[in-house]
């Protein structure tokens, strides 16, 4: 598979990522190249194999629903670019 | 009295205990250091009163753990309290963590000061340290051809490997995604191991890929090594991940002698274009561990050619779906001036991000977007399955695996940046390691004609850091690497 200038454009806006038409243009050969190139797994024949998603066998632990780092308001809003009340600002949603 | 910053940790936890030298002296000592090689671009903040600090709290007896008054250089990964941690990025701009990663508290309860914080890759993204918003950081070796061309210390620990080769920190942390440490310590002549996935805690280390990030040491011999990765490694409750189990005195397990035990040779590992003289390395880490004791045997990874291609749809996929907290609302840069709230996040991600994380992050989305998940994304996790399986297998025949580290010496800066594929193609060797969360670790065994290091690989079973490391002891005892890069910084 390949992917065209539209594809490219829509995967940068699913990223949130603005680009321009000359970015877009440039990342095209570029997500080929990579994309042909992993492409390769094709030939690997995976009938039958679990897809692995914990690569050290262990089991998620469970514990108790309780507020292990609360009443750090202050703390979690210090690095905001913009924070006002007690809150994230960020620009108008609804009009 | 040899120099102290030529000193390994080892010897300065010596000097420091039995009187020969205060602490403070050591911190001033390597303070100086610091300020003087900032031609490297290997420290991107220098914390000096920190490191000074931790030397007072050990000369006055209120530090006594493993490390008191040793002061180490902080990959920017790690999230340091009150200290800049930006991940090499611009999107993280000016971002000051009210909280302390594990794996540096960790350092910090055994008495460890801080020099500053390393350059990297942007996120860890690179194999070479050019993608850093800092700039590259500048190996302090050099070929000895008189050309003076820059090279790479590699990446994406680039500023923690060539901080310990210039010996401006004694030790350092780095973390390793797929060859992050590795690499980089064979391209600077120094040693760097990455635990079992799960050995350190990955709290408060800026994710990049979670199912490969492990952190590590890095520092100029095995033992340093050992002694830091004691320090760091444990349980954590703060991370799903991180494994509940014991951490060994990895330090007083430390035997060169390998009698009895299986030295595996993979030999899909020999693969073209590898210059001659890595490959004659290679036998010759076969001659010494045999001479430690060891038995080579012959073991086959038949999927070792499809680990790259796997790493780079897992590793994207992940990053682009952690990166997505970078949005301008809750930390690091935010774009002003635009109408909406999506132009507002387009806008800071486009101006927040460099092209080689933007390239993984549309890599990465793009496998896991609708009708491609499974094509790619489960496709990958299938062979990563089949990866691992390998492995497994070839440890019921044998106890550790000698492997080369990279395939190839350090490069010049600029000479593979325009060109993705033969960057992601440096990691070949240390790749399949990391996607079966194995521990791994490079270790110095020569110089190439050029005069630059290069660096044996040896891969463990899970858990079982102690015979890595002491496979790599037997190489270091017999490798007789004490070649340095000569200051010219």
């Amino acid at each position: 598979m390949s992917v065209s200038p539209e594809q490219v454009r829509h995967i940068a806006k699913l990223a949130r990522i603005a680009m321009s038409d000359e970015e877009i243009e440039r990342l095209v050969p570029e997500l080929n190249a990579i994309i042909g190139w992993v492409e390769q797994l094709g030939e690997v024949n995976t009938d039958g194999v679990e897809p692995l998603t914990a690569v050290i066998d262990q089991k998620l632990r469970l514990r108790e629903d309780a507020v292990t780092a609360g009443n750090i308001r202050d703390e979690v809003l210090a690095n905001a670019p913009d924070a006002e009340h007690g809150f994230f600002a960020v620009p108008k949603v609804i009009e | 009295m040899a120099e102290l910053t030529d000193k390994t940790i080892a010897g300065l936890r010596e000097g420091i205990r039995g009187r020969e030298f205060s602490a403070r002296e050591v911190a001033e000592a390597y303070n100086a250091a610091v300020a003087a090689a900032r031609g490297l671009n290997a420290y991107t903040v220098e914390t000096p009163e920190d490191a000074l600090a931790a030397a007072e709290a050990a000369d006055s007896g209120k530090a006594t753990g493993p490390l008191a008054g040793i002061p180490l250089g902080i990959k920017d990964l790690f999230a340091t309290q009150g200290v800049a941690t930006t991940a090499g990025s611009r999107i993280l701009k000016g971002f000051q963590p009210p909280y302390e990663s594990t794996v540096t508290a960790n350092l910090r309860r055994a008495g460890a000061g801080m020099l500053g914080k390393l350059n990297m890759d942007e996120f860890a993204m690179g194999s070479s340290n050019e993608t850093s918003a800092y700039g590259p950081v500048i190996s302090p070796w050099r070929r000895k051809d008189g050309s003076n061309a820059a090279l790479t210390p590699g990446g994406s620990s680039g500023g923690s490997a060539a901080a310990v080769a210039a010996g401006i920190a004694p030790g350092v942390t780095g973390t390793d995604t797929g060859g992050s440490i590795r690499q980089p310590a064979a391209f600077t002549g120094i040693c760097g191991i990455k635990p079992t996935y799960g050995r350190c805690s990955r709290w408060g280390i800026v994710s990049f890929a979670s199912s490969l990030d492990q952190a590590g040491p890095m520092a100029k011999t095995v033992r340093d090594c050992a002694i830091l990765l004691g320090a760091m490694a444990g349980f954590d409750p703060k991370d799903s991940t991180s494994l509940d189990v014991p951490v060994p005195d990895w330090e007083a397990g430390l035997s060169s002698n390998l009698k009895g035990k299986r030295v595996g040779i993979p030999m899909e590992y020999r693969i073209d274009g590898v210059p001659d003289e890595i490959n004659a390395l290679w036998d010759k880490g076969i001659e010494w561990l045999k001479d430690a004791g060891a038995t080579p045997v012959e073991i086959s990874l038949p999927h070792t050619k499809y680990a790259l291609p796997t790493y780079y749809i897992i590793a994207p996929a992940e990053a682009s779906s952690n990166l997505a907290r970078y949005d301008g609302v809750r930390y690091g840069l935010r774009v002003e001036g635009v109408k909406t709230l999506d132009d507002m996040y387009s806008a800071t991600r486009a101006a927040g991000f460099g092209a080689e994380v933007k390239r993984r992050i549309m890599i990465g989305t793009y496998v896991l977007s609708a009708g491609f998940y499974d094509a790619y994304f489960t496709k990958a996790q299938r062979v990563r399955a089949l990866i691992k399986q390998d492995f497994a297998r070839a440890f019921e025949q044998c106890d550790v695996i000698l492997t080369p580290t990279a395939p190839s010496a350090a490069f010049g800066i600029g000479e593979k940046l325009s060109d993705p594929l033969a960057m992601y193609l440096n990691d070949v060797f240390a790749v399949p390691a990391s996607l079966a969360g194995l521990p791994a670790m490079s270790v110095p065994g020569g110089l190439d004609g050029q005069g630059l290091p290069l660096g044996l690989h040896l891969i463990g079973p899970e858990l079982d850091e102690q015979i890595v490391l002491n496979a790599a002891l037997a190489i270091e005892e017999r490798a007789g690497f004490t070649a340095r890069a000569e200051k010219w910084w």
